[in-house]
């Protein structure tokens, strides 16, 4: 095939204070720098090369903070052992250490972080609210009490735990949904019902807490926090089994879904099946969303941030929806890593580290809007 | 010939209903206008030609064919709307938001293809919005964004054009702006344009085919010169007025009757009581 790569678009005399890049205009009608693939067989992609960096620049923080996360604990390895290791060439210490003990904690704080910031950005897009994330409207404290029910009702292991709360997260996800419903979801609905039920399942899991043994108090506490530590192979088989078929459907909506940003009238005016495009990205975010809590815990405000950093750094409209799952995962990682190295002896959850930097977001956000002059 | 016919709509919100055995057929190549007092059911009529409510007995026709029927896509490549109120995405440049028109004809695999490029060039152009291709749309002046979204819907490339209250919102000067390049686009493109606009005078001077609405029933439609008359006026909007030819286009122009003095309408209303009195 006779593939045909042409630069296009240049300049963006956007805003003002903003650098404007000179340039010929090459009949591009972007005024991002975008870059055109076409072949002859009818193949043709516009890739924005901004967006593209930015996924690049996320990839490299992801694979570093693996590579850090991966070397660091009782017994350190540099990057250079690391990597020789993950490609075969370690001693059999060495070897044990990363596959039996370091790699499935690290795979499960990637796949927990792709899976939280693709279902925040599907959640954010759907609700076209920058709060409507999944951590928000319930689905964390759902899965929180299928959990809990296991842990303080059944003294269950942890593979129930797990079994928990997925149950709870898809039962309170389908259950938001229907009580939002009203010929279609409607944002402003669903965040009021999803805001609704996550303080009702919230004094649930407090009864729960009440009616416990001081050791499930400890043990359910500790789940809710979140956290990586000793996770094995057993969590990362399902997580990336969900992930792998999942994250592509989510993927196929990322352009419907940027369609109804402009609203539904205008998005159904292009052909886009505004009920069908939500529903099904809503599914899919709250299986992801089940599927990662019942693998690490509800990690706070991964799903809340992701979605919205990847948005300032592509600064691309749209849910953005592969940039939010490389946050995602980078954030989660590196905040693991920053939970385990920062504070000496004292290792952290790291949902700890997570809630500490999702507060420190929401008032990042209440400035920047309020400089925007939106709050 | 009509491509885009409705027959015996009942269009209902909830259990509101708005119209029933509601008939009209959408001359093709015309500049229909929608008009009639508030709550007549003219933009419900738009919504549902245009797919966007669903009808609660009869049918929408696109080319003989039920147009709920039809795949989304399909239907899209053939009628575009301009619907009430859009919001532009954060960010977004006027050349992206135009180029989001070529959605009905994209694909997983065909995003971006070189007809794409020219048709939104095209559509800029026609719009007169090439020169702010690269402005962001959100500091654009409210005329200058309603035709970036008509050149958004123009890129759909749509023989088919529906525009619900295109002028709403906007001043006078920007009113006519748009509307001229409404005339503009059906003279020149020959597409069939269906808009619902309030003000009647507009209506008449730029419709070549109207139709006057009144509690959800078609009072009258036909050429605006053939059918705009003092008694239609009375009947559909409830005010006296005279029509003079427009001295600008020779069209029907309304001119309501003077207020009456207050003397001269209180008399007349005492008198009225007297009368009516037991």
């Amino acid at each position: 095939m006779h593939a045909r790569v042409k630069p296009d678009g240049s300049g963006t005399p956007g805003r003002p204070g903003e650098s404007t890049a000179a340039g010929p205009r090459s009949g591009a009608p972007a005024g991002r720098r975008t870059r055109v693939v076409r072949t002859a067989g009818g193949l043709s992609l516009r890739l924005d090369l901004r967006a593209v960096l930015s996924g690049a620049l996320l990839l490299a923080v992801a694979v570093a903070a693996t590579v850090a996360l991966i070397g660091s604990g009782d017994y350190p390895m540099t990057p250079s052992e690391v990597l020789t290791t993950l490609t075969g060439g370690g001693t059999t210490g060495q070897e044990f250490i990363v596959h039996e003990l370091r790699l499935p904690r690290v795979l499960v704080g990637l796949l927990v972080g792709a899976a939280f910031g693709i279902a925040g950005a599907a959640f954010q897009a759907v609700s076209r609210n920058p709060l409507g994330s999944p951590d928000m409207l319930g689905l964390s404290q759902g899965a929180s009490v299928g959990a809990l029910v296991v842990i303080v009702w059944f003294h269950g292991e942890p593979r129930t735990v797990a079994a928990g709360a997925v149950v709870g997260g898809v039962i309170t996800g389908l259950a938001i949904f229907l009580l939002a419903w009203k010929r279609g979801v409607h944002g402003y609905r669903f965040v009021l019902v999803g805001i609704g039920t996550a303080a009702m399942l919230y004094a649930v899991v407090l009864y729960l807490l009440t009616k416990s043994t001081l050791y499930d108090a400890a043990r359910a506490t500790l789940w809710m926090t979140g956290s990586l530590s000793g996770r094995d192979w057993s969590q990362v088989g399902p997580l990336a089994a969900v992930c792998a078929v999942l994250v592509p459907v989510a993927l196929l909506c990322a352009r419907p879904l940027r369609m109804l940003e402009m609203g539904d009238d205008a998005a159904a005016a292009l052909g886009v099946r505004t009920e069908r495009v939500r529903i099904t990205v809503l599914l899919v975010a709250v299986v992801l969303v089940a599927a990662g809590t019942a693998a690490a815990g509800p990690i706070s405000f991964v799903a809340l941030t992701a979605p919205q950093l990847a948005r300032r750094l592509t600064r691309a409209p749209g849910p953005n929806l592969l940039p939010a799952a490389l946050m995602g995962a980078a954030l989660l990682v590196g905040a693991d890593w920053a939970a385990q190295r920062l504070f000496g002896a004292d290792q952290l959850p790291v949902g700890v580290l997570t809630g500490v930097l999702g507060g420190g977001y929401l008032l990042w956000l209440l400035v920047a809007e309020r400089k925007a002059g939106r709050v | 010939m009509s491509r885009l016919t409705a027959e015996g709509l009942t269009l209902a919100y909830d259990q509101r209903t708005i119209a029933e055995h509601l008939s009209v057929a959408i001359p093709d190549h015309s500049f229909t206008v929608i008009v009639g007092p508030n709550a007549c059911g003219k933009s419900t009529l738009l919504r549902a030609l245009s797919r966007m409510l669903k009808p609660a007995a009869g049918a929408v026709l696109l080319d003989g064919q039920a147009i709920s029927s039809l795949p989304a896509k399909q239907v899209a490549r053939t009628l575009g709307l301009l619907p009430q109120s859009s919001v532009a995405p954060d960010g977004i440049t006027v050349a992206d938001l135009v180029a989001r028109g070529r959605y009905p004809h994209q694909g997983l695999l065909r995003q971006w293809s070189a007809e794409d490029e020219r048709i939104v060039q095209e559509s800029m152009a026609a719009t007169g919005v090439a020169g702010l291709a690269d402005r962001y749309v959100d500091e654009l002046s409210g005329g200058q964004r309603q035709r970036v979204w008509i050149a958004m819907a123009l890129a759909q490339q749509t023989p088919l054009f529906l525009l619900d209250e295109p002028t709403t919102y906007l001043d006078i000067q920007h009113q006519i702006e748009v509307l001229d390049l409404c005339a503009t686009l059906h003279e020149e493109q020959g597409r069939t344009l269906v808009a619902v606009l309030h003000d009647l005078n507009q209506a008449a001077r730029y419709a070549t085919h109207l139709i006057a609405m009144k509690d959800g029933e078609v009072i009258a439609e036909g050429a605006p010169s053939d059918i705009v008359t003092a008694d239609l006026v009375g009947r559909v909007f409830g005010i006296e007025c005279r029509i003079i030819d427009d001295p600008e286009s020779g069209t029907p122009l309304v001119v309501p009757a003077a207020r009456r003095p207050r003397e001269a309408a209180a008399a007349a209303s005492a008198t009225a009581a007297a009368t009516a009195g037991p």
